[in-house]
């Protein structure tokens, strides 16, 4: 028994702990019906999801993805959530037959998903495995080489994106 | 020492778990956009369903020592920033004149 769970490394033990993390509290973000423990149940999941790069060599994106998304997108999240004073009492439910529609469809979605990615599985890991494809020399390389044009066109759409958001914000536009 | 540990990552964890745990958290997440009636949640379910994206497409780039990949999840992130921000903008306006983010009390667009 000891030398059989010796035979498996360490990381499988962390893929399981971290996927089971991520499904559980992602599905209580679905679940719960507090807006407030949704979002920070998703902020789990965005941790659990962060110690999968991290698994996968992908240091440079765990870091970024921890500070764009727990950092502030989920930040604007609960300071929305918190200024409409939204709680369990103002949460209102659909029908229930809506609801099993809604769960019934979703595992024909997973099903369909699972079905038509099955073909992959013959995929092995490239033969010279490289791991420091994460590292931020060589995705600034690829990004500021291959990828600089639709770099510039994502700076400005996120200048787009303040900009409208801005507008959409103001009190009275005249 | 830690990339031969991280290196094992890749090489015991088959591709196959990676794309059953992606398929299980954008299904969730689609689960939610159907369930919940509150606009900011289903907003949360649209970004655990791009973070699902992600994290495939992380994988794949991994098994394939291809930092493209993860140069496709950088744009994702951005756009998902950028929807966030004017979405959010646009629902706490909306809050501000209806009172209700209940996505069935705006299905008329006015009011």
């Amino acid at each position: 028994m000891s030398t059989l769970l010796l035979n498996i490394p360490v990381t499988q033990y962390m893929f399981y702990f971290l996927s089971f993390v991520a499904f559980l509290c992602a599905i209580m973000v679905v679940a719960s019906k507090n807006p407030i423990h949704s979002i920070l149940y998703l902020i789990i999941t965005f941790f659990a999801i962060a110690g999968h790069y991290l698994l996968l060599n992908a240091q440079f994106l765990a870091v970024v993805h921890i500070i764009v998304y727990a950092g502030a997108i989920m930040v604007l999240f609960l300071y929305v959530i918190m200024m409409m004073n939204l709680n369990e009492d103002t949460e209102s439910h659909k029908h229930i037959y809506l609801k099993f529609a809604a769960v019934g469809s979703a595992l024909l979605l997973l099903i369909t998903l699972v079905a038509a990615l099955k073909g992959a599985e013959k995929l092995t890991a490239a033969a010279p495995l490289n791991t420091n494809v994460g590292l931020i020399k060589n995705l600034g390389t690829t990004l500021f080489g291959e990828y600089l044009f639709p770099f510039e066109v994502s700076s400005i759409l996120l200048l787009a994106a303040m900009v409208g958001a801005i507008m959409i914000g103001k009190k009275d536009i005249k | 020492m830690t990339g031969i540990l991280l290196q094992s990552a890749i090489i015991s964890t088959p591709i196959e778990w990676y794309i059953l745990l992606s398929a299980a958290l954008f299904t969730i997440g689609a689960c939610g956009v159907m369930f919940k009636r509150n606009a900011i949640i289903i907003f949360a379910s649209v970004e655990l369903m791009l973070n699902a994206v992600n994290l495939l497409l992380v994988a794949f780039s991994s098994y394939h020592s291809d930092a493209s990949a993860q140069v496709f999840v950088f744009f994702i992130m951005a756009v998902a920033a950028a929807e966030v921000a004017v979405g959010l903008a646009i629902l706490s306006m909306i809050y501000r004149n209806v009172k209700s983010i209940d996505i069935d009390v705006l299905s008329k667009l006015r009011h």
